[in-house]
């Protein structure tokens, strides 16, 4: 039994989320290798070559495994897949892409999104927004698994895994990228942050946002909003939490003018504290709040920020 | 060029499921359903394509119970030309969804088949991916844009840190994100001649499709319940309460 998981990074850095899959990895025991693929991104395979409990890095160094193209890195997993009995890969936007195509390839059913592993066989996940739990057991024979990165702590330490190349795969020559529009920022990300706030509708408009930028600043906490703030373009949809944008769980997550719609909640309710703030005291948000303020936010936040 | 769209049955978004006390699975007795809200959006955006002369006929697929008709009914309502049903009782997995859906791309010769990006009730996001390796053919996945110039495709995705552009040519499957469109409202007459179109019914044996279920679902429980907390009257106590309390800040 042996384990191969796929890293996230974005060309020039190792995503947090692969020390999450790789603990998920642990988990299940056996050898685990970690796959990088892309071109020319040396910090990436650094920072790799650096991760614990690791038995081989295998690294894939080809331009048409850059921007993770779905019909290219599938095709390289499976063509390393012979010999492993699970491959993991975070539940991110890109893990959601190619892994599916690598299932079906290998014709299993993916597993999406766990939230635990109970045995090597059979995984925790998430259903209906959060709402139910459904433990699944698998029979096939390999286990192709996306990881609820949130759910799991990442592995701590450093290791020396032995380096090798990839076999060479052909590109699938199916599709080309065309550009990426990212959002910068300098706070933390969003998935990763230890403290998240969040704006919703009740912020009115755009700039408003503004008013959590001060409290995130002295929080060291990144900027969220719900699917209504994005929706109305207050803020960009890589900000979404929720269940169909991201799903986070910092030590404190702070809602703010969100009424905690189902789909809202199940991407922040395994936050360990939630605050929220808002004037409605019959918001659902207020039945999963640790701590709540029923006050308007344009009053409060200013406050808010000064007290830090 | 001919678009197949495929439709799920599930509950409807607002209900507020709960997991049956046996925990046998998810207690869906008495339950609104209705079409899942992401397949809306690729209803939707199959209709705009033929209104533009893009496309000229939607098939409309779903695979599950004969309840499953009604979800249909409305994407004919909302404009698809006919509709397939795929009668299966029960859970369907995206690996057997995708099996049937490739049979039937083949059968109609689709040049595009487009999907929700995750169903809101398994909410696996895998079927149009499925799809589209067992087509050996392009993804589009998570589309926020769609712009299609003869056999040329080109979309934007939503992915985690902003926005991606690709393009491809056809044939092609491409999954929707929820900011793609606004799904129209079927209006009564439309309503009305929605049930003269057809709407065929299959059995998966006769597409050579096996739908028996690979994940074996062992329990489905209510996650932890988290308690509500405390009201506090002002910021004061907000800070004090998150320093000196909970100590996250």
């Amino acid at each position: 039994m042996a384990n191969l998981v796929i890293a996230e990074h974005d060309g020039a850095e190792l995503k947090g989320a692969t020390r999450a899959v790789l603990s998920a990895a642990a988990a299940i025991g056996g050898e685990t290798d970690v796959l990088v693929a892309g071109s020319g991104c040396d910090d990436v395979v650094q920072a790799a070559a650096q991760l614990p409990g690791v038995r081989r890095l295998i690294v894939a160094d080809a331009q048409h495994y850059d921007h993770c193209l779905a019909e290219n890195v599938s095709a390289l997993v499976v063509a390393l897949a012979g010999d492993y009995s699970h491959i993991l890969a975070s539940a991110s936007t890109d893990g959601k892409n190619f892994m599916p195509r690598v299932a079906v390839m290998l014709d299993v059913m993916q597993i999406s999104d766990i939230s635990a592993v109970i045995d090597a066989e059979t995984f925790e996940r998430p259903i209906y927004a959060g709402n139910c739990m459904a433990t699944v057991k698998s029979s096939d024979a390999t286990k192709v698994i996306t990881v609820r990165a949130s759910s799991f702590d990442g592995v701590a330490g450093e290791g020396r895994p032995e380096r090798v190349d990839a076999p060479a795969v052909d590109g699938a020559g199916l599709s080309e990228w065309v550009e990426d529009i990212l959002s910068e920022s300098e706070r933390p990300e969003l998935s990763a942050a230890d403290v998240v706030i969040s704006g919703g509708r009740g912020m009115q408009n755009g700039d408003n946002f503004k008013l959590l930028e001060g409290i995130a600043d002295k929080l060291g906490a990144a900027i969220g909003a719900s699917r209504a703030a994005v929706d109305a373009g207050f803020v960009p949809n890589d900000m979404q939490v929720g269940q169909t944008g991201k799903v986070v769980a910092p030590q404190l997550y702070i809602a703010v003018g969100i009424s905690g719609a189902i789909q809202h909640l199940a991407g922040m309710k395994d936050s360990k504290v939630i605050v929220a703030i808002n004037k409605d005291a019959d918001a659902p948000i207020f039945q999963v709040a640790d701590y709540g303020l029923v006050a308007d936010l344009f009053q409060v936040l200013p406050e808010f920020e000064q007290s830090l | 060029m001919k678009v197949l769209v495929a439709v799920k049955r599930v509950v409807d978004y607002n209900v507020k499921v709960r997991a049956k006390s046996d925990q046998s699975g998810v207690d869906l007795a008495n339950v609104k359903m209705a079409m899942n809200p992401f397949c809306e959006i690729a209803v939707e955006e199959a209709v705009r394509l033929k209104e533009a002369g893009k496309v000229e006929e939607i098939v409309a697929v779903s695979v599950g119970p004969d309840a499953a008709q009604e979800q249909l009914r409305t994407a004919l309502a909302l404009g698809a030309d006919r509709a397939i049903l795929v009668r299966h009782e029960g859970e369907s997995e995206p690996l057997g969804v995708a099996k049937v859906l490739h049979k039937l791309v083949e059968r109609e010769q689709a040049d595009m088949v487009l999907l929700g990006k995750q169903a809101i009730d398994d909410d696996n996001n895998q079927t149009g991916q499925m799809l589209a390796a067992l087509m050996n053919r392009p993804q589009g996945t998570f589309i926020s844009e769609l712009n299609i110039d003869g056999e040329q495709v080109s979309i934007t995705r939503e992915v985690d840190g902003g926005l991606q552009k690709i393009r491809f040519q056809l044939p092609a499957v491409i999954t929707v994100d929820l900011r793609l469109n606004e799904p129209r409202y079927a209006s009564l007459p439309n309503i009305m001649k929605a049930r003269q179109k057809p709407l065929d019914a299959v059995d998966p044996a006769e597409l050579g499709v096996d739908l028996e279920p690979r994940l074996a679902v062992l329990k489905v429980t209510d996650p932890p319940v988290r308690q509500a907390g405390i009201v506090v009257e002002t910021v004061a106590d907000l800070v004090d309460k998150l320093r000196n309390e909970a100590k996250v800040i």
